[in-house]
Order: structure tokens, then sequence, then C-alpha cells
């Protein structure tokens, strides 16, 4: 793990010591923000952990804990609202039996996400699976995808 | 050049890459390769990449040029592909079945495109292919041939307001920021697009990311900066991808960096990519988040020209408006200020979404109305159903009715009638569209968004979308409509940004206009459009019934009981009300109600 961290101090001086970019590392590198990581450049670049919680609550592209192995999110744009995008995540939500108020499922496999709008709007409804952008998806397609992961 | 006599260009927007356009350009390029026709050698073909051509709900959409002449293909798969190399491309006769039709061109008809004339033309992964269309050219007379002032003169000449919402005169900020002494200043482009339902800037950075960089560079010189910035969201990967490549290629052929084209002038750019805050589409939270801290806004004035980046003076513009800006220095101010409206100068992209039947990505001169748009480039309602409402704006803008769409759109007719031209986003909403719905949709929206740092906006979007929920879930109070009212305007006046300032508007202009929906979920405890689950109940109709049994298969919650061929009932305890047996009935044997 130190040596990771390293490489991303290195970066992290490179880009005038912005501590987003820092985390968006974090990010990248690991799928989460890592209490440890947090704790060594707390310390390294003597930083109160705070710091670095402020603006990994904030921003919503940061975790706080390990996500599932793949990816589903499901656009909940304006224009996937209206065309059942809710329906899509309810059904998401009941075939991979994720918890009430988690959004991994309990083996790890599958965590299941909502974007505020991917603008992919013209292809509505929109589902991501594992960085693959899928338009006019339904609930039956997205089953079939399901299982295929499985 | 090479590749003048037969082009293909295949659409690789984030659209048509959903629809699969990377495997059609690769079944193009094999397919051309058995035939013996080498396509990245032959001097006679050459294969292209293009951005998002606006017609997004059609991709994959693929030009063949042979000698001038364009045939557009819509709807095409890899294996299509031999098929038109064979006919088309050695034989030279399209294949008419695939080829778009008249409403493609009903499409356009109407359509003028400024910003968007290069995108779905020219390959954005390519900088010869922007400069073989006039590309950097404005930059050139910019630099050599003009002083700072001429520029900002030109820019207020074409009547340019900026087109990330609120409108305000391009030039003038522009002027502004060239008339403060500072030795440091900074041009900054807002590619956060959050609105929700909105995607122009995503394309535009798809489609032709160069004319957004040329149009920094022209601003950067006008105002005096040295550095800029462009703060554009994670969610837009190939948008990030390409403009990287852009500016990489800018900075070799030295329209970036030190002496641009011996100008004397220096500048460079920057991308740092957002993570995740509707909110830092407001200047200064952007700022805030730039600077590496949480995307708070804070009070104005002073303005980002006066006190932005690093407490230097800022420019931020929006996407849409740095890529008009080529356009302008190279054809004039005249030249842009003959399309639109008094005080609404130049076109406009609008994401054009929802239930119309063409969806995509528009771009319309300023004043043109929402019927226009609606039936005649976006085709009608889906299944010819009636129009209710079209949305603008976003969560920031409001519905407009159907009784209003003969109005001309432009910034001061879409804030007349209680919405905003906001950026660009446009959803069409029909019969089936519950109004009240919509209103808790944004409004779950803001709330969540809200930074927090201001009270009416942190708690007033909370307890609004509070009564919305219970009204929509059949708990609404007499008197609640009032209390929205109210509430509503407490939090337009009181709020610190943008933000909180227009989060009100999505409900103020839904009671405004569809009062009577918001009466029928709180007194009769029912929701006329059949969108709010709880005051809903599916029913089979036991004398269409056939027992096919498909309902209960789809049914997610194994609420459907009965024996195969015999009517079915739906055990209401147990029924989630998701409506996809509604859906999936070939017998109109389901009531919802």
């Amino acid at each position: 793990m130190e040596e990771k961290l390293k490489k991303i101090l290195d970066e992290y001086e490179r880009e005038e010591g912005n501590l987003i970019y820092l985390l968006q590392c974090l990010e990248r590198d690991f799928g989460y923000i890592p209490e440890d990581a947090v704790n060594w450049f707390s310390k390294t670049l003597d930083v109160p952990p705070a710091k670095f919680y402020g603006l990994a609550t904030f921003y919503a592209q940061f975790h706080l804990k390990p996500r599932g192995e793949n990816i589903i999110t499901v656009c909940c744009g304006t224009a996937c609202h209206v065309k059942g995008s809710e329906r899509l995540l309810s059904s998401l939500t009941k075939e991979l039996q994720i918890p009430s108020g988690e959004d991994t499922s309990e083996d790890g496999k599958f965590t299941v996400e909502k974007v505020n709008c991917v603008g992919a709007c013209s292809i509505a409804p929109v589902v991501i699976i594992n960085k693959d952008i899928q338009g006019k998806m339904t609930a039956d397609r997205l089953m079939k995808e399901i299982k295929r992961l499985k | 050049m090479k590749g003048k006599d037969i082009q293909i260009k295949v659409c690789m927007g984030t659209g048509g890459l959903a629809a699969g356009g990377e495997t059609v350009l690769r079944a193009f390029r094999e397919s051309l390769k058995e035939k013996g026709i080498d396509a990245t050698v032959d001097r006679n073909c050459s294969i292209h990449q293009v951005g998002c051509r606006g017609f997004c709900a059609r991709d994959v959409l693929v030009d063949v040029i042979i000698d001038g002449e364009k045939t557009t293909y819509q709807y095409i798969k890899p294996e299509m592909v031999p098929q038109i190399v064979e006919e088309h491309i050695i034989k030279g006769m399209p294949v008419e079945e695939w080829t778009v039709k008249d409403d493609y061109r009903q499409f356009h008809e109407k359509q003028v495109k400024v910003v968007l004339a290069d995108c779905g033309e020219i390959d954005p992964e390519e900088i010869d292919s922007y400069i073989d269309r006039g590309g950097y050219e404005a930059l050139r007379r910019a630099l050599t041939e003009m002083t700072p002032e001429q520029i900002v003169n030109t820019i207020e000449a074409s009547g340019l307001r900026g087109r990330g919402g609120a409108g305000f005169p391009t030039g003038l900020k522009w002027e502004y920021a060239r008339k403060n002494p500072s030795e440091v200043k900074y041009i900054i482009c807002n590619a956060d697009e959050g609105d929700p339902g909105a995607f122009m800037d995503r394309s535009i950075i798809e489609g032709n990311p160069h004319s957004v960089i040329e149009g920094m560079i022209i601003g950067a010189y006008a105002i005096g900066a040295k550095k800029g910035y462009v703060y554009i969201r994670a969610e837009y990967p190939l948008a990030v991808k390409r403009l990287g490549i852009a500016l990489e290629q800018a900075r070799q052929r030295g329209f970036l960096g030190d002496d641009i084209l011996g100008s004397g002038f220096s500048f460079d750019i920057k991308i740092k990519l957002g993570a995740g805050a509707f909110v830092c589409g407001e200047e200064t939270a952007l700022i805030a988040s730039i600077e590496g801290k949480r995307g708070m806004p804070r009070a104005k004035p002073p303005f980002p020209v006066e006190k932005g980046l690093w407490g230097k003076p800022t420019v931020i513009n929006n996407v849409e408006t740095l890529a008009n800006v080529p356009y302008i220095i190279r054809n004039g101010a005249l030249w842009f200020a003959q399309y639109g409206t008094d005080k609404s100068k130049g076109t406009k992209v609008f994401a054009l979404t929802g239930k119309v039947r063409n969806t995509g990505l528009i771009e319309v001169p300023m004043g043109i109305t929402l019927r226009e748009i609606i039936y005649e480039i976006g085709g009608g309602i889906e299944g010819d159903r009636r129009l209710k409402a079209v949305q603008t704006g976003g969560p920031s803008g409001g519905c407009i009715p159907a009784h209003l769409i003969d109005i001309p759109v432009d910034y001061e007719n879409l804030t007349k009638v209680g919405s905003i031209v906001g950026s660009g986003g446009m959803v069409v909403m029909d019969e089936t569209d519950c109004m009240v719905n919509i209103a808790k949709y944004f409004l779950e929206f803001t709330q969540a968004e809200s930074c927090g740092k201001c009270v009416p906006c942190r708690i007033g979007t909370k307890r609004l979308l509070e009564i919305l929920t219970r009204i929509t879930e059949g708990r609404g109070r007499p008197g609640d409509i009032e209390l929205l009212e109210v509430l509503s305007n407490d939090i337009k006046l009181g709020s610190l940004c943008g933000l909180g300032q227009t989060a009100p508007n999505p409900v103020l202009s839904t009671i405004k206009y569809f009062r009577d929906e918001y009466e029928a979920h709180i007194h009769e405890k029912r929701c006329p459009a059949g969108v709010c689950k709880n005051l809903l109940t599916y029913t089979i109709l036991e004398e269409f019934c056939k027992g096919c049994t498909l309902c209960a298969k789809v049914c997610p919650a194994g609420a459907i009981v009965g024996e195969r061929k015999q009517p079915h009932r739906i055990v209401q305890e147990i029924c989630i009300k998701c409506g996809a047996c509604f859906e999936t009935c070939k017998f109109s044997a389901i009531k919802k109600g």
C-alpha cells in the first residue's frame, strides 16, 4: 500500500497541493478512500484527517467503503426519470438483495448506484454496467445482464 | 490531403458509442481490407470517427461521402457493414432501405448550426480536420490583427450572452476583466454540466473540443490571462479524454504555450476534474473546488471578475459560450447578430429529450417557438399522446404548459412564464407524466445537492420535499399548496446562491399551471396521470384475462396468482405497484387507477 501512496504523493506535489486531486487518485487506485491511506497522508502532509473527510463527504465521487466487483450505475436524470429509471433501480435492488440503506450486495459482488445525469438523455433510460454505457434499457434486458455477471 | 474521394464518417459520441459505434467502425475497416481497400493508407478512401450530429436516437449514424455526395445511414449494426461496402462503396449504389428518411431531414430543417456546425463533420481527435474547416483562423486573426479591446468590442457587438444559464453579456464580463489592472488573471471554462437532462456541453467537447480551446485562448488574450482551467465533470470520461488529446495537439502546433503564433502572448490550459457536486456549477463554488476546497459558494460581490481564483480577477464562461467565440471572430459580430431576437442574439443548443419522437441535440435560432421545436424538429409526441408541458432549465427552471408553446424561446420570454433558458435542457412531458411528481423529482435533486451553507436552502428545500412527498403519497393536507408557495418565495429571497434562489422554480411553476393536479392529490387522493404509486391500484379485468401467465412471470414481487388459462388476480398486499404487468399484458386486461 505504501508504495502506491508514495506514488500518489509524487503526483500530488505536481498538482499545486490540491487535496481533491489526491482523493481522486486514491479513488482511482483503490476504488474507495481507505482510512489507512487518509491517516498516512495526514501524517506525511501534516493536514488533519478532518480536512480529508470534509472533502470526501462533500463530493459524491468519493466512497468511504469498498465497493462491489461490479458497479451498476443507474442514471436518474430527468429524461431517464420520465422514462422509468426508478423501476430499473427497484428491480435491481430486489434482484441483488441489496439491504436497504446500503448500495452493495452482501457478497460484495455488486454495487448499485444512482448518478444525476450522464448526459446521454436521448437514449434514456441509461444504465452503466462496469463503465459500459447502455441506452434504452428495459428491466428484462437489465436482469439478463446481471445474470451474465453473476 | 488524403481521402478526398470516399469518406466514411461514423458517429462516436457517447450516444454513438453506446449503440456500438466502435464495432461499426472496426467492421468498416475489416470489410474494406477484405476487399483490398486499405482505408488507412489508400489515398481515395478514409474512415473517420466524428462527434455527435444530434440525432442520437438513430445511432449508429454513418455518413458515406463519395465525390462530395453524402448519404446518411441510420441504426447501423456491424453485420450491415459488408453490404454497404459491397453495394455502395464498390458499386456506387446506396443501400436505400437503411438510409435516413424524411423525418431525419425534418429534424435538421429548422435548425441553424453555428456552434455545432463542425460537430459530426470533423474528427475530434485530429486537429487537422478542425484546421481544414477554418479552425484556429480566428485565433490567428485575433492575435495578429486585433487588439484585446477590439476583440471585446466585437463580442459585445455580437450580443453573445452566457449560455450557462444566467445569460450575462459575455463582452461585458470580458470588459470588466480586461480593465482590471491585476498582473495575474485567470479564465475558466465551466464544463460542470450538472443539470439532469442536459448534454450540450458534453456533446460540444466530444464533437469539437478545439472550438472551445480556441475560444478560451481568444478570451484569455482579450482579458490578459496567462493561465486557464477547464473544470469538467468526471462523469464525462469521453469528453475528458478528447479534451486532453486536443490540448496536447494544440500545444504541439504552438496554439498554446509560450509566444503563441509569434505574438508574444503566452497562455496554457489545465484540466480540472470535478468530483460530483452540482453546486460547483455556481461560479464561486467552482472556484473553491479548483482551489481544492469544499465547493461552497460565497456571497457576491465581490464578483469573480474582481476577486476570483486565488483572489485574482477571473472570467468564467460556459462551454457553449466559448465555442461561439471563434465563429464570431471569424465571421463578424453582425453575422452572429442576424440570428435571434432583439435582446437574445445568436443560436442556442438544446438537449431535446423526454416524450418526443425525435430526441437529440438541436441548435436553433433564439426566438423559435416551442411548437416548432416539439412538433417540427421533434416530430411530435411519442405514441400521439397529448403534450402536457415542457420542462426547461433543469432544476432551476420550470414547467411550461402546453397552451403556452407558441411563445418565442429566448431569455426574456421564458423568464416571463416562470421558467428559464438555463443551460439548455428541454424535457417534453405528456399526459402520463404527473406534475407533482416532477416537482418532487427536482426537489429531491436540489435538496440532495444543496451544499448546506445557508439555512433557507438547506432546510427550506428539505421541507419542500417533505411536503411534496406527503402529497404524492396521499397524505397531503388542506393548505399544503399555500404553504409550498410561501416557503418557496422565502427560499428564493433568502438563499445565498443561484442553487437555492432557483430551487423552488419547479414547484412554483407547476402550482401556477397545474394547481388542479395538486388539488386532486390532496383532496381526492388521486393522481390524474397515474404515476404516484401510493395513489394507484392495479387490478386484472377477468373478462379480458386469457391466463397467459406473462404478467405473473414479470411481476418482481410475486404478487400475481392464478392457474394457466384461468383469469389471474393481483394480491394487493404484496403488489409494489411497479406497473411491469400493466406494460407486459398483451390483452389490455390490467387496469390502472
